[in-house]
């Protein structure tokens, strides 16, 4: 609960129909899309305008009333849980473009963009804004940018942070900072938009984004290998850029997955494949067809049982089909899905698959394995039933299992979802105690009252 | 107010349904009302959270979940893109029911279902009324699109441009039962309200379409509302009453199919009945299943069945754009077959506009509540069409042809608008 004065106040810089706290709107607040406990806030604000948010912000500081920022709710760490409560603060009214440059290839956008409709307003100016989370449809920058959100195209294209020029906020006191600049190359100060990247608005509130855009490839090629096994799949990675081609998307999937893809969407998948790889190259089109030429040859030398390559936009499109059917395939199958996103060195995956498939033997765990082959993003994906409190307890003992398993072979907890609630408590197995008590000061420093999405990353 | 045990049992044999959200929050990105609001209790998401909270008593307040679940167009599109297939649709209609029931209907929507809807008599008796004196309250505004507005109904009807009750109702033809032609078909002619009382010509048009392609018709005139309407309001006692009125008069299924002109009338034969056949005996519910396999839309039927193919257009052929309802094309799939239909009349071409298939905000009785949320949506819609060109839209659904001739109107556009059927029905001599 909130005062009323507090109330009245808010109402004063947002409009008393943007203020909500009545039981039902709080609990429509309290969870996001990782599989965690509601939590519920004690308000929720939805300013319209960016000045609001400052003194939203400030309010909160003075106050000592945690605050957590929410765009569209999708990410998959808890980063969005108001686990404190206090106050959520929406963002999906500040959701402009303010500007595409095309000369100097850049955007200026406000946090609530949504990121789909961003890179389709870029695309009719004949450029490309790369990063394409699996949730971009609904997905805000803002929230692409606090999470550091990858995607299909990370390998290629790089993730979020490569398109980061420039970050303003709101700091702790409400106060409007800038960061960054519209120039290709800045050394003015601290690099302040790449401590905002990935800081899960623990920092500061971000309001708006200088973000970079590149040429669009002017071709690309799209084929699928089938395999008998993980380990073939994974040598044609590992050899297809050992000869120097980076496709701009590989991906993978295991046997699993192409079962239950081929049982929901019937693409035509053989279920008795190993795995299989789906790889697209993009470029000058003499490039591409050199780069296709390649990776055919290096799939065939490396086991591949079969090979289709996509001859036209149709076609193209058939072989992503099954790409963009693997999550709502394996959802399906029970009801709750466990989304994970270990990560290794790419030329760990056999080793991880292995690792993955003991894990499910030893806690008796369904697990479906799709992924971003070409930078070791793996997607282990549990299926379940969160009512069943002893399946999930052993969906939690397998859960640190693969985190175990995936920091032993030098990976990393989280590719590109986030730390937020969900994975704080392993922060410290993965780096040391040093290292998290640096963040800790950072954040000190910048949140003295720690009223900035409190909890999330850092734990306590 | 009915027992509250009650209600959470019953919420929670919804809850298998509810636990296949995974809560990507997915469903943001296609709803028509969530674009407009932003708020988590307008999506699915939103709403399938409130319904799990309160199912599992987090929440106490079961006003406001209803309140916050009545705020739907129940148009389908989180359904058809949920990545995990949740039916979200199916969730709501069960859950207004059970919360309906638990709190009770509003005296206003008592008086429409259970004291006119389920009453033919005096429903058709009161709109017959109203067709007589309407020329007296109401202005015509548009000529092309035939809308009037009222300013001394406006407190009742706010700044609605509405379309004209009919002169006399497609009932007033009288009960048909004709042999099938050369076509060898024989179908049940399932008019719906809005046809029958307002959009008249659409269904003489239908007739007319039968006739010339020797179909029989089955139509008898005692049969009422779909009871889509009444289920929406939660209101499962009218419901059950109107569903069993029509099945009096369509349960002998001596018909190959059953035909209707509105995308929700052919959606409840053939999804909503078998959804909600609780509370049916097993001989009732044998009928309501045999009615799902024989139920169509006319779109459907003529490209279909009677074979009706394309034409080349005539060079000076008047541009037609198609709506695509909400049931029509995202329950039934009926989408080609409209485009088809209308481009057997050489005198039509078919102009595409941006997202056909995006919901025109009426949803039924969502627009008599939330006009103002509705009319954005719709004017939104009327911006697409407007930006094609067209002479015409088409549209094979009644509410949404009342809910566009509103935006149209109210803009000053001079387009009309259509059933597809209409424009069809042309071609005929």
């Amino acid at each position: 609960m909130v005062s009323a004065s507090l109330k009245q106040t808010l109402a004063s810089y947002v409009g008393a129909d943007n203020v909500m706290d009545a039981e039902a709107d709080k609990h429509s607040y309290s969870y996001d899309a990782a599989v965690l406990d509601p939590v519920l806030p004690s308000v929720v604000v939805r300013p319209t305008d960016m000045e609001a948010v400052g003194k939203i912000v400030k309010l909160s500081n003075d106050n000592g009333l945690p605050l957590t920022v929410r765009g569209a709710g999708t990410n998959l760490s808890g980063g969005t849980i108001p686990s404190k409560g206090g106050i959520v603060l929406l963002t999906n009214a500040l959701d402009k473009i303010l500007e595409i440059n095309e000369e100097d290839m850049y955007a200026v956008v406000q946090t609530g963009a949504i990121t789909a409709k961003f890179a389709a307003a870029v695309a009719s100016k004949g450029l490309f804004y790369p990063p394409d989370p699996g949730s971009q449809a609904a997905s805000t920058l803002g929230g692409n940018v606090a999470e550091n959100a990858g995607g299909l195209r990370g390998l290629k294209y790089g993730v979020t942070k490569d398109y980061v020029m420039g970050v303003n906020f709101f700091d702790n006191e409400g106060n409007y900072c800038k960061s960054g600049s519209k120039t290709v190359k800045c050394v003015t100060g601290l690099n302040i938009p790449q401590l905002m990247v990935g800081s899960e608005g623990t920092l500061a509130v971000m309001s708006e984004f200088i973000l970079k855009l590149v040429p669009p490839p002017q071709a690309s090629k799209a084929m699928m290998a089938i395999f008998p096994d993980v380990m073939t799949a994974s040598r044609s990675v590992s050899a297809i850029i050992a000869a120097k081609v980076v496709p701009c998307t590989l991906e993978f999937m295991d046997n699993f997955t192409i079962g239950a893809v081929e049982g929901f969407a019937k693409v035509g998948l053989p279920t008795d494949a190993g795995s299989l790889l789906l790889i697209e190259v993009d470029g000058h089109p003499a490039q591409v067809a050199e780069d296709a030429a390649k990776v055919e040859k290096i799939c065939q030398d490396n086991g591949c049982v079969r090979l289709q390559v996509a001859k036209d936009a149709v076609e193209r499109n058939k072989v992503w089909e099954a790409r963009r059917a693997a999550l709502s395939s394996l959802a399906r199958l029970r009801p709750t899905t466990v989304l994970e996103d270990a990560t290794v060195p790419r030329s760990k995956i056999p080793a991880m698959m292995e690792e993955l498939g003991k894990i499910a033997k030893e806690f008796k765990l369904t697990i479906g394995t799709f992924g971003h082959a070409g930078d070791g993003n793996l997607h282990p994906t549990i299926l379940c039933d969160r009512r069943d409190k002893e399946e999930f307890h052993r969906v939690e003992k397998g859960v640190d299992a693969i985190f175990d398993a995936a920091l032993s072979l030098d990976g990393t907890l989280s590719g590109e979802h986030g730390i937020g609630l969900a994975k704080s408590k392993y922060m410290e197995k993965e780096t040391n105690r040093a290292s998290v008590l640096y963040s800790k000061r950072i954040k000190a420093a910048v949140d003295p009252k720690n009223i900035l999405n409190p909890g999330k990353i850092l734990g306590e | 107010m009915a027992d509250l045990n009650q209600m959470l049992k019953l919420l929670g044999e919804l809850d298998d349904q509810i636990v296949g959200c995974m809560r990507c929050g997915m469903c943001q990105s296609v709803c028509p009302l969530f674009a407009e609001t932003g708020r988590e209790s307008d999506v699915a998401r939103g709403k399938i959270a409130l319904l799990e909270f309160l199912g599992h008593e987090m929440i106490k307040d079961t006003k406001a979940v209803k309140d916050r679940l009545d705020k739907c167009l129940l148009c389908g599109s989180c359904a058809a893109a949920c990545p995990s297939g949740v039916k979200a649709v199916d969730i709501f209609i069960k859950a207004r029911a059970i919360i309906t029931a638990y709190i009770g209907l509003s005296p206003i929507k008592k008086a429409i279902f259970r004291g006119m809807l389920t009453k033919p008599a005096l429903f058709n008796t009161l709109l017959a009324l109203g067709s007589k004196f309407q020329g007296f309250f109401t202005s015509p505004v548009n000529d092309i699109i035939g809308s009037s507005c009222s300013k001394l109904l406006s407190p009742l009807l706010g700044d609605r441009h509405l379309l004209s009750l009919a002169d006399k109702p497609l009932r007033s033809i009288g009960n048909l039962n004709t042999a099938p032609g050369k076509s060898g078909i024989k179908v049940a002619f399932f008019y719906g309200c809005v046809v029958d009382k307002m959009f008249t010509s659409v269904g003489e048009s239908i007739l007319k379409v039968f006739e010339h392609h020797g179909v029989g018709v089955y139509m008898p005139t005692e049969q009422v509302c779909c009871g889509v309407p009444s289920l929406a309001s939660g209101d499962l006692t009218s419901y059950q009453d109107l569903v069993r009125m029509n099945l009096k008069v369509f349960g002998k299924g001596d018909f190959d199919y059953i035909i209707t002109p509105c995308g929700t009338c052919t959606s409840a034969f053939h999804h909503v009945w078998p959804l909600m056949n609780e509370g049916f005996s097993q001989a009732e519910r044998d009928q309501i299943e045999m009615l799902a396999g024989k139920a169509m839309d006319i779109n459907a039927f003529i490209v279909d069945k009677l074979g009706v193919t394309a034409v080349e257009p005539a060079s000076d052929a008047a541009k037609v754009t198609v709506h695509d309802p909400c049931h029509l094309k995202k329950s039934l799939g009926v989408s080609g077959q409209v485009r088809t239909a209308l481009k057997a009349n050489p005198n039509l071409q078919v102009v595409e506009m941006t997202g056909s298939d995006v919901c025109c905000g009426c949803g039924g009785s969502f627009n008599l509540q939330h006009y103002g949320v509705s009319t954005k949506i719709g004017k939104k819609k009327r911006d697409s069409i407007v930006a094609t060109g067209a002479d015409i839209v088409a549209a094979g659904c009644p509410a949404c042809m009342m809910q566009i001739a509103d935006m149209m109107s109210q803009a000053g556009d001079r387009i009309a608008v259509k059933h597809p059927v209409e424009l069809y029905a042309q071609t005929l001599r």
